[in-house]
């Protein structure tokens, strides 16, 4: 039984792992990373770390994941053209990464520990539970969880100071050329449909492509 | 199942975000992407706190994810005021600092 639930949830990781970086659409590779996440919470179970389980699909597969689709339906630029990459260097990062997991794997499985071939420690009644978690929190790791806390409120006031709107610095606040003046957005558009391409801005300017820019380059 | 199924998942799904952070160009599948790799370690250290019967992994595992989210922030508004700047979306364009 564990190990079909291991092979469905790891395939679904991996599979999850492959839509997010192939999908050429911001918006599905998010949605594939929730996929991702879900089945390796269902890892996490397997695992017997069930406090993780419970905080990845709430915090991460819920909460980050929703910011994500916000920031990707404001931009809006689900079918917007990049420039074309040089396939050689495409090849070139598919060695490297090839290499790498060659190298991961003789780490992983030449390692020659026991242990690692084993099905883990006996298992002990509460291992991972809220209150053992909570409990290392407060007692062991003190520091590092007030230095989260830290963290999480630095990040939080840099977010707030990067996205601000700025006099004279954006486009939008220069009051000398109306061209560039926020106008009233069209039905529709700044949400979901938006990115993934269903629903076009009729007022907005047509995409056009550059000189020199192929049309199937863009990834 | 043995430990180390878990490990080469958690290899094979490190190596896919580091490949995807070497192809792609939208900053944001990029994010996506260090997101994978971050998941990736996060699967070992908890394979291995389940090797050892030891929940300190667990708890590593706990403040990565802390610090995944302070990435996704701070990446997240760095994008949009990438937008806002009306800047092309592409980590190939944004080289002014290149040396």
């Amino acid at each position: 039984m564990a190990a079909v639930v291991f092979f469905v949830a790891a395939i679904g990781a991996i599979a999850g792992a492959i839509g997010v970086v192939a999908l050429r659409n911001p918006f599905y590779s998010v949605l594939a990373l929730v996929g991702h996440l879900l089945s390796l919470a269902a890892l996490f179970l397997l695992l017997r770390a069930e406090f993780i389980a419970a905080a990845q699909v709430v915090v991460y597969a819920g909460a980050v994941m929703v910011l994500y689709l916000f920031v990707v339906s404001y931009i809006g630029s689900g079918v917007r053209q990049l420039t074309p990459g040089g396939s050689g260097l495409r090849l070139v990062a598919g060695g490297a990464v090839l290499a790498l997991f060659v190298e991961l794997a003789i780490a992983v499985l030449g390692s020659g520990l026991k242990a690692v071939s084993g099905d883990g420690a006996p298992y002990v009644s509460g291992f991972g539970s809220p209150a053992a978690i909570g409990e290392a929190l407060l007692t062991k790791f003190l520091f590092p969880f007030e230095v989260a806390s830290l963290l999480l409120l630095v990040a939080a006031v840099g977010a707030v100071v990067l996205a601000r709107r700025r006099r004279g610095t954006t486009l939008d606040d220069d009051e000398r050329d109306p061209a560039h003046w926020i106008t009233p957005r069209s039905l529709f558009s700044g949400t979901m449909a938006e990115a993934v391409g269903a629903i076009r801005d009729p007022g907005a300017a047509p995409v056009t492509t550059p000189a020199g820019r192929d049309e199937e380059g863009g990834w | 199942m043995a430990i180390d199924w878990y490990l080469v998942v958690s290899a094979l799904i490190f190596c896919i975000g580091a490949g995807g952070v070497l192809v792609r160009r939208n900053p944001l599948v990029i994010l996506l992407c260090l997101e994978l790799m971050l998941n990736a370690a996060n699967l070992a250290l908890i394979a291995f706190a389940r090797m050892h019967g030891n929940s300190d992994g667990q708890i590593f595992a706990l403040i990565v994810m802390v610090v995944a989210a302070c990435e996704v922030t701070v990446g997240l508004g760095l994008i949009v005021a990438i937008f806002r700047r009306r800047l092309p979306i592409d980590v190939d364009e944004l080289r002014e600092l290149q040396g």
